[in-house]
C-alpha cells in the first residue's frame, strides 16, 4: 500500500550567479494518514525549504532538482501550476511561522476564509461562511460570528495563529505542514497551539509535518522525527527512541543542549562550532568539523543512513 | 469613521489658517497699499489720514483678524490690473487649470497603474526594461523641454495636434463660469499635449513607485500564504497584492496632485493655457500683489482639500487607520 506522502531522494537547489547551491541534498521520508512527523534542525538546515518543496512553492531561485514527492502515490513535484494550485490549501495546507505577517492586513478574516473555499469548490458565500464559522469554532475562537467581519489587526498573535489554522482546515486537507507555528508566540500560547494542532490531527486523521527547532515540542506532539543537518536527514525514526537515546552525535548534542536536565546556574551545553555555510559543506560527513568522535573516514566518506540496533536510522560512521 | 473625518477636517482648517497668515504677512509687509491707491499729489498728511481710515495703523494681529473676517466672506482684496475682486479673477481662471490637472491625473492613473503592476510582475520582460529605461528619461527631462519637444513633433512637424489655447469649449453650468474642453473633440485635442507634458514628470515617478511597492508586497508573507491557500494568480495579484500596493501610492498621489497645480505655471505658459498658472505669471509681471496672495491662498487651499480627500480615501482602504480614528 502506498503512503499518503512519500518524499523520495528530494534535492532542492537555488540557482545563483556563481552556480547552483544545494539546499536539500537527497532526503527521503514518508507520512501516513493521521501520522505526525517532526522535522528538526538548526536554522539553515533546510527544514522550511523541505516544507515549501512539498507544495512546490519555493521562493524564486529555488527549484526541485531531483527526486519525487508522491502524494497518494502520484508525483506532484512535476505537476503543472494549475493542478498544483488545486492541491494547495485544499489537500495539503501550510501554516507559517509568524501569524502577525501571514494574514493580509487589508481584508477581513471572513474574506480571507471565504476566498480559500471558493478557490477550491463551487460554493456560495453564505455556505462558505457557514464552513468558516464551523472551523473557527473548532480552533476555539470565541463568538466567531462577530469575528468574521474583523480585520487581522484586531486579533492577538495567538488568535491569529488559530485563525490561520482554521484557514488551513477549511477544505479538510489530508496533510498540514506547520512551519515553526509557535516560534513567534508566547510560551503559554505555544502550548495551547500545539495542543490544538495535535487534537485536530487526531480528530480528523490528518497527517502533520511539524517543522521546528524545538525538540521539546517535537517529542510532545509527533510520533516520528527526522533530524536535518546541512540539507540532509542524519537521523530519523520513532520520536521517543530518538529523543531518549539519540544515536547520531549531532542529535546527542542537540538533546544535551536542552535546558531541561540542568540545575539552576549550571552552564548550558553547546555544540562547538557552527553549521557550515551551504556553499562550503566539508567533504565526507558534513558534521565532522564539530564532532567529538571524528575519525579519518568521516572526512573521506559520506555516511549513509543505516538502521541501528534501536530500530532507527542514523547516518554516522561511528555507530 | 465620522470622528476620523472631523479630525482630518479640523487639521485642514488649521493648515489653512497658517497659509492665510503667511499670505497676509507678505501682503502686509511688502508694498504700500496707500501708495498704490492715491496719486502723486496727495500730501503726507492726507496719506496718514487714509492710512488711519483703512486701519493700516492697527496692530498686526488686529489687521490679520480683519483680513480673516473678510476672507471668510470671500473678500481677499482687489486686483489692481483687473479692477475686480482677486478671488473672482482667480476663480474664473480655475476651471482651465483644474481640467489640465484632471487630465494629467487621469493619464497618470491610467498609464502608471497597469505599467507599474506589469513591470513588477514581469521585471525581466522587454516591455518592463523599456518602461524603466524610458521612465528614467522622463523623470530627468524638465517640463518645459518636454512641452516644447511635444509641440515641435506633434504640432509643428506632424500637424496632428494643436499646440496652444483651449480650442472649442462647452459652457458647463450655463453661467459662463466653467468652460470645459472635455466634451468636444477639438477641446480634447487641445488638452492632449498640455496634459501629457504636465504628466511627464509625475508619471515615471508613479510607475517606479507602484512597481517597487508591488514588488515588495509580492515578497511578503501574506502573499506567500495566499499562494499556499491555492488562490488563483489573478486574485493574488489584482486583489491581495494590489490593494496593499495602493496604500502608499494613494498618499503620494494626493501630494503630487498639489505639486501638479504648481507645475501648471510652466505648462500653461508654454501652451498659452488661460488658467491660474498663466495668470500668476502675468500677475508677477504686473506686481499685482493682491492677486498673487490670493493665488497662493487658493492653491494652498486646493492642496489642503485634495490631501484631506485623499486621507479620507486612505482611511477607507486601510482598516487600521479607521480604527485609530474611532478612538
Amino acid at each position: 500500500m502506498s503512503h499518503l506522502l512519500e518524499v523520495q531522494d528530494l534535492k532542492v537547489k537555488f540557482a545563483l550567479r556563481f552556480g547552483d547551491l544545494t539546499a536539500i541534498d537527497g532526503i527521503s521520508f514518508t507520512l501516513d494518514k493521521g501520522e505526525r512527523l517532526g522535522i528538526v534542525g538548526e536554522s539553515g538546515a533546510g527544514k522550511s525549504v523541505t516544507g515549501f518543496a512539498i507544495i512546490n512553492l519555493l521562493s524564486k531561485p529555488g527549484f526541485i532538482a531531483e527526486g519525487k514527492v508522491l502524494f497518494n502515490g502520484k508525483d506532484i513535484s512535476t505537476l503543472p501550476g494549475r493542478e498544483m494550485r488545486r492541491l494547495r490549501g485544499n489537500r495539503i495546507s501550510m501554516i507559517f511561522q509568524d501569524p502577525m505577517m501571514t494574514l493580509n492586513p487589508v481584508f477581513t478574516i471572513g474574506t480571507q476564509m471565504v476566498e480559500t473555499l471558493k478557490a477550491h469548490r463551487n460554493i456560495t458565500t453564505r455556505e462558505a461562511e457557514k464552513i468558516a464559522l464551523e472551523k473557527l469554532r473548532k480552533v476555539h475562537i470565541p463568538s466567531p460570528e462577530k469575528r468574521l467581519d474583523q480585520y487581522p489587526h484586531e486579533f492577538s498573535g495567538g488568535m491569529r495563529q488559530r485563525i490561520i489554522i482554521a484557514i488551513s482546515l477549511l477544505n479538510d486537507p489530508a496533510i498540514i505542514i506547520a512551519d515553526e507555528p509557535t516560534t513567534a508566540l508566547d510560551v503559554t500560547i505555544q502550548a495551547e497551539i500545539m495542543d490544538l494542532l495535535q487534537e485536530l490531527c487526531q480528530e480528523e486523521e490528518m497527517g502533520l509535518i511539524l517543522i521546528t527547532h524545538d525538540l521539546g515540542v517535537v517529542s510532545q506532539v509527533t510520533e516520528k522525527i527526522a533530524v536535518m543537518y546541512a540539507g540532509k536527514i542524519i537521523e530519523t525514526g520513532d520520536t521517543q527512541t530518538v529523543v531518549n537515546s539519540p544515536s547520531h552525535p549531532y542529535t546527542q548534542g542537540l538533546i544535551k543542549s536542552l535546558p531541561g536536565a540542568l540545575k539552576t546556574g549550571e552552564r548550558l551545553y553547546q555544540i562547538p562550532g557552527m553549521m557550515p555555510n551551504l556553499t562550503a559543506i566539508p567533504p565526507g560527513c558534513a558534521f565532522n568539523p564539530r564532532c567529538h568522535l571524528k575519525e579519518e573516514i568521516c572526512v573521506k566518506d559520506l555516511p549513509l543512513l543505516k538502521r541501528t540496533e534501536k530500530g532507527i536510522m542514523a547516518a554516522c560512521h561511528m555507530i | 469613521m465620522f470622528a476620523f473625518i472631523v479630525r482630518r477636517i479640523t487639521q485642514a482648517i488649521f493648515v489653512m489658517l497658517i497659509i492665510s497668515l503667511i499670505g497676509f504677512a507678505i501682503k502686509n509687509k511688502i508694498g504700500d497699499p496707500v501708495r498704490d491707491l492715491v496719486g502723486e499729489r496727495v500730501t503726507p498728511a492726507e496719506r496718514a489720514e487714509i492710512r488711519d481710515r483703512l486701519g493700516l495703523n492697527d496692530p498686526f494681529a488686529k489687521q490679520y483678524v480683519r483680513f480673516l473676517k473678510n476672507a471668510a466672506h470671500g473678500d481677499l482684496g482687489l486686483s489692481f490690473f483687473y479692477k475686480k475682486p482677486a478671488l473672482e479673477v482667480i476663480l474664473s481662471k480655475a476651471p482651465a487649470t483644474m481640467e489640465l490637472v484632471l487630465g494629467a491625473g487621469l493619464i497618470i492613473m491610467l498609464v502608471s497603474l497597469p505599467l507599474g503592476v506589469y513591470t513588477a510582475l514581469r521585471p525581466r520582460s522587454f516591455l518592463s526594461r523599456f518602461t524603466m529605461g524610458f521612465s528614467t528619461l522622463g523623470v530627468s527631462m524638465p517640463v518645459f523641454l518636454t512641452a516644447i519637444m511635444l509641440i515641435y513633433i506633434f504640432g509643428v512637424q506632424l500637424h496632428w495636434l494643436p499646440s496652444y489655447g483651449r480650442g472649442e469649449t462647452v459652457d458647463l453650468f450655463g453661467n459662463g463660469w466653467w468652460q470645459s474642453g472635455f466634451f468636444t473633440l477639438d477641446g480634447l485635442k487641445h488638452l492632449i499635449l498640455p496634459c501629457v507634458s504636465l504628466a511627464s514628470i509625475t508619471l515615471p515617478l508613479f510607475i517606479r513607485l507602484i512597481r517597487s511597492e508591488m514588488m515588495e508586497v509580492l515578497e511578503s508573507e501574506y502573499i506567500k500564504f495566499a499562494w499556499a491557500k491555492g488562490l488563483p494568480p489573478m486574485r493574488i495579484w489584482m486583489v491581495h497584492a494590489f490593494k496593499n500596493t495602493l496604500l502608499p501610492v494613494v498618499t503620494v498621489f494626493g501630494v503630487q496632485i498639489g505639486i501638479m497645480f504648481a507645475f501648471t505655471i510652466l505648462t500653461e505658459t508654454v501652451f498659452q493655457w488661460q488658467g491660474m498658472g498663466y495668470m500668476f505669471l502675468e500677475a508677477v509681471e504686473r506686481s499685482d500683489i493682491s492677486l498673487l496672495i490670493t493665488y497662493l491662498i487658493v492653491v494652498g487651499s486646493l492642496f489642503v482639500i485634495v490631501n484631506t480627500v485623499v486621507d479620507i480615501l486612505y482611511g477607507l482602504i486601510n482598516p487600521t487607520v479607521r480604527i485609530a480614528g474611532r478612538k
